[in-house]
């Protein structure tokens, strides 16, 4: 009964939307003011119809009825309730109804709180939203529904990947659908403005709450993900530039140009033709990353079980929407009216350039991502991999932090040399001291891991520059937002490049009571004993670690290799303990013939930094996204009070 | 009497270099380095140093061996590009098909700084 | 902007398409050949991994006649269902040597006596030592050997009855 009903939801949401779409379309088309009108509650009761779909697929997990083939494939009745209740989302079905759920809600959301834009650009955004939906809704309809039942019911089911069963992992993917399908009001918003032409400073700061929300999520949902695969994987990456990766990469990448490009056009009426390529592209990358991720071109970890005839129904999706998009862009772009013009030295031309590097950096990760298929087109078979990724887009990007440093330092319009050069004295100086000091410490660093230092400590000095001789507490939060995000991306590139230095790896065969050395740690495997939990069994290591004097303090880490029942599964539980300047990494391997354990060791100097900095990215983001919605709010309202 | 006893045994069984490190430090670092950009041949996009499957580890022993007698880790990597192909490696190396993979950088920055002209160069007169 | 520059990011999206397309019609596993094919075979040489039969060498490869090498393992499930065909290839005059990877000697023995010996002489490549040499990434492949010991021909995956013909031909063009 209850997958009936959600499959009905469903049904009944596609319906809507595409009444939703047919309304929008002919409402403008005939200037029929009643038919525009239905198309906002249209909006609303389509996210609602969807939203009801998916609590009725996280109802069916959490009954584990098993008379319903995707949580018979997916779920067990043992499985602790948090993984019942993430389950819905550990495989492609389910995930891409939480894709179409969000994209639906995102609709109702700018149905219900969109108040600045004008009616006919709304509604055409609207319009474009439904379409999309249309889409995906068909595609889970026709070819992937959750809902599908199994006769005779299973006893029981396979369960969960134990990769999966994870806290982190569990909240993994709703965050970044957030943000994947959040940026689709960008996308739209972008298509309603090509279509009604009215691109402007109203349009931008209609926009940029929503690019904002969708950009932290993403922000929140990348962060997180890399610090789930550095803990649960066990080999103490944090990433790898895999195609999944990179598909969440490329996203992030176009909407946080996309940010700052809208303010631009929100504050100067500037660099319309970008914010609206960027627009299209950032959602037009969430689609192509669902694509790459669910059609098995490309072999990951991460993908999906694979299907080539569900990657044809996207890929003609894609085909539709995005050239759909490009085509209107291609179309209607060059008669939309250039705004003012700046100088190159400017906080425009800052802005512009950082465009550019971000614009840049995602064309290498797409190309690099794609090269082995177009190579196999060519009779070869390749891998790219971080080492193209590193040596291609690592220049790019440090050029780009010392961009961030110097930019929100320039004034609008136009700024001075001599002035810019003396308010950057100080950033500098740092710079070259952190670069040389860490050349006369550690000669044997990489030039790149010493550029980024130094770079890092100059942009974390630099990024409160703006806030210099104001009044704190009079600053607007959506200022704090900008520094706290640049100081956010200072101390994350300060991480990564202690960790792409100064990480000390140990491999050892471990005999017990024997003292092996990582880093300045003193390490000693004292015993390994079995261990039982939920729904798995294992063997536990009692390893203590200490540093300095030989009787000081001790930690003790737990490695485990876990056996899982269903589905018969084991992996290797990483112990890591954090202290306050890094983190002591232990895998437990497998025993040898001589009855001594393999134990794998890192120490990893500040590598917290890497994710604690990407917080801080994203609470920029968010105090950025509360300070402008608080700033529009009190200039609506001086603006009601002046006409009283 | 016992350690003693043990070091003997330690040193009578070589260390299986698919799963422990070269002595050499500096030559534990070139191949750490060397297996962290080759790719493992049956896995799902991992290098063989992050894989635990066991053609992992006898690739990966095949290539401490190599470093631990001497050879450049270059010479290393073209021996393996020898029998695989470039697959094999992460880093994909230079030649006609991957021409432009690594110019893409450079061609991109220079149709971006060519279409950033258009757009600052609309300056107030 | 120019106006024809705006049209660029269309242009590169239906290159991207058409990649993908032609990606999709052509999914499949992906097989690793090995690049030493018309190569020849590098210096190598196993010991016995059974007693009764030799191990084997490189010169071993090289008598002038062309044979197949065959990588196998006693734990390897589609090495049994190829066992039929090798025995029906070494029936019509082939001759067969293997490398046994990541093996025992009982194991392979009870393989043998189960699935029949084909084989003239079987290496012990416990390390894959062998395997990775030659360029052989997974078990069973055959490799067709001719007379001067370079490798004419790879088979990745088991040997079914439709590629018995191909082999024997192969073996014929390597004279």
């Amino acid at each position: 009964m209850i997958a009936e009903a959600g499959l009905a939801a469903l049904w009944l949401a596609a319906a809507i939307a595409l009444m939703q779409l047919a309304m929008a379309g002919l409402g403008l088309r005939l200037k029929h003011d009643e038919l525009v009108a239905a198309v906002r509650p249209a909006a609303i009761v389509q996210g609602a119809l969807a939203a009801l779909s998916f609590g009725l697929l996280i109802v069916l997990f959490l009954r584990s009825d098993m008379s319903v083939v995707l949580v018979v494939q997916n779920s067990h009745s043992a499985k602790p309730l948090l993984y019942k209740f993430a389950g819905p989302w550990g495989n492609h079905e389910g995930s891409m109804l939480l894709w179409v759920t969000v994209l639906a809600l995102a609709g109702a959301a700018i149905a219900l709180f969109e108040k600045k834009l004008d009616r006919a650009t709304l509604t055409a955004t609207l319009g474009a939203q439904a379409f999309i939906a249309l889409g995906f809704y068909a595609f889970l309809l026709v070819a992937s529904s959750p809902f599908t039942r199994l006769d005779p019911p299973a006893l029981d089911g396979m369960g969960l990947n134990p990769l999966l069963q994870d806290p982190g992992l569990a909240f993994h993917p709703p965050t970044l659908y957030f943000g994947y399908v959040g940026l689709s009001i960008a996308f739209s918003f972008a298509v309603g403005a090509m279509v009604t032409r009215e691109v402007g400073p109203v349009f931008a700061r209609a926009m940029r709450p929503w690019v904002l929300a969708a950009w932290v999520f993403l922000t929140i949902g990348i962060t997180a993900g890399s610090y789930w695969a550095y803990y649960e994987l066990g080999w103490g990456g944090w990433w790898f530039w895999d195609p999944v990766e990179n598909a969440s990469l490329m996203p992030w990448l176009a909407a946080t140009a996309l940010l700052h490009s809208v303010n631009v056009l929100a504050a100067r009426d500037g660099l319309r033709a970008w914010t609206l390529m960027l627009a299209v592209v950032a959602f037009s990358m969430s689609m192509v990353g669902t694509f790459l991720v669910r059609s098995g071109i490309l072999t990951s970890v991460h993908a999906f079980a694979v299907d080539p005839t569900r990657g044809s129904f996207i890929l003609v999706l894609l085909a539709i929407y995005i050239g759909g998009a490009l085509a209107l862009y291609g179309a209607r772009v060059g008669r939309v009216k250039a705004g003012q013009g700046f100088d190159l030295l400017s906080r425009e031309g800052g802005l512009v350039l950082n465009n550019l590097l971000l614009s840049v950096i995602l064309g290498i990760v797409l190309i690099g991502t794609l090269y082995p298929i177009a190579a196999q087109a060519m009779g070869e078979q390749l891998s790219v991999g971080p080492p193209f990724f590193n040596k291609a887009a690592g220049p790019i990007a440090l050029l780009l932090v010392a961009a961030m440093a110097v930019g929100p330092l320039l004034n609008w319009r136009r700024d001075d040399f001599n002035a810019l050069l003396t308010k950057l004295t100080v950033p500098v100086t740092l710079s070259v001291l952190v670069m040389a000091g860490t050349f006369a410490a550690a000669p044997g660093t990489g030039w790149m891991e010493i550029v980024a230092l130094g770079l890092a400590a100059g942009l974390a000095v630099a990024s409160f520059a703006p806030l210099w001789k104001r009044k704190l507490l009079r600053t607007p939060l959506f200022t704090w937002g900008m520094v706290i995000a640049h100081f956010g991306v200072a101390v994350s590139l300060a991480g990564m490049a202690a960790d792409s230095a100064f990480t000390s790896e140990r491999l050892v065969a471990a005999r017990y009571g024997q003292p092996y050395y990582v880093g300045p740690w003193r390490v000693v495997l004292n015993g390994v004993a079995p261990v039982v939990g939920d729904n798995w069994s294992a063997v536990e290591g009692r390893v203590t670690a200490s540093r300095g004097p030989v009787d000081g303090p001790m930690i003790l880490l737990r490695p485990q290799r876990r056996f899982y029942a269903s589905p018969p599964t084991d992996t290797a539980e990483a112990a890591i303990s954090t202290r306050l300047d890094g983190q002591l990494y232990a895998v437990l391997g497998a025993q040898d013939t001589q009855g001594r354990w393999q134990l794998r060791l890192w120490w990893k100097p500040f590598v917290t930094l890497i994710w604690f900095g990407g917080g801080l990215i994203a609470l920029g983001g968010a105090l950025s996204l509360i300070g402008r919605v608080k700033r529009e709010r009190r200039n609506v309202k001086r603006r009601e009070e002046a006409e009283l | 009497m016992s350690l003693l006893l043990g070091l003997m045994l330690a040193a009578a069984v070589p260390a299986d270099l698919g799963y422990s490190q070269i002595p050499d430090a500096g030559k534990e670092a070139q191949a750490a380095e060397l297996m962290g950009t080759l790719r493992c041949l049956v896995c799902q996009g991992q290098s063989i140093a992050d894989s635990d499957v066991d053609m992992a580890a006898d690739m990966r022993r095949i290539v401490r061996q190599k470093i631990a007698a001497g050879d450049s880790p270059d010479a290393v990597r073209a021996w393996l590009i020898e029998r695989y192909g470039s697959y094999v490696t992460y880093d994909p190396p230079l030649s006609w098909t991957t021409a432009p993979l690594w110019l893409a950088p450079l061609l991109l920055l220079g149709a971006g700084l060519w279409l950033a002209r258009g757009t600052v160069r609309r300056r107030r007169k | 902007m120019k106006r024809w520059t705006l049209w660029v990011p269309l242009a590169v999206f239906v290159a991207v398409v058409a990649l993908a397309a032609w990606r999709l019609t052509d999914t499949g596993e992906t097989v690793v050949k090995s690049a030493l094919v018309s190569k020849p075979l590098p210096e190598f040489a196993l010991p016995a991994m059974v007693e009764g039969k030799p191990g084997l060498n490189r010169t071993d490869l090289a008598t002038g006649k062309p044979r197949l090498l065959n990588v196998f393992a006693s734990w390897c499930v589609p090495c049994i269902a190829e066992a039929p065909q090798l025995m029906k290839l070494k029936a019509a005059g082939v001759q067969i040597d293997a490398v046994a990877i990541k093996d025992s000697p009982e194991a392979v023995k009870a393989f043998l006596s189960r699935h029949g010996d084909p084989y003239a002489r079987i290496g012990d490549d416990r390390d894959r030592v062998v395997q990775i040499g030659i360029g052989s990434s997974g078990v069973p492949e055959t490799f067709v050997i001719d007379g001067q010991g370079r490798i004419a021909a790879q088979h990745i995956g088991d040997i079914r009855e439709d590629d018995v013909p191909r082999l024997l031909k192969a073996l014929e063009d390597a004279q």
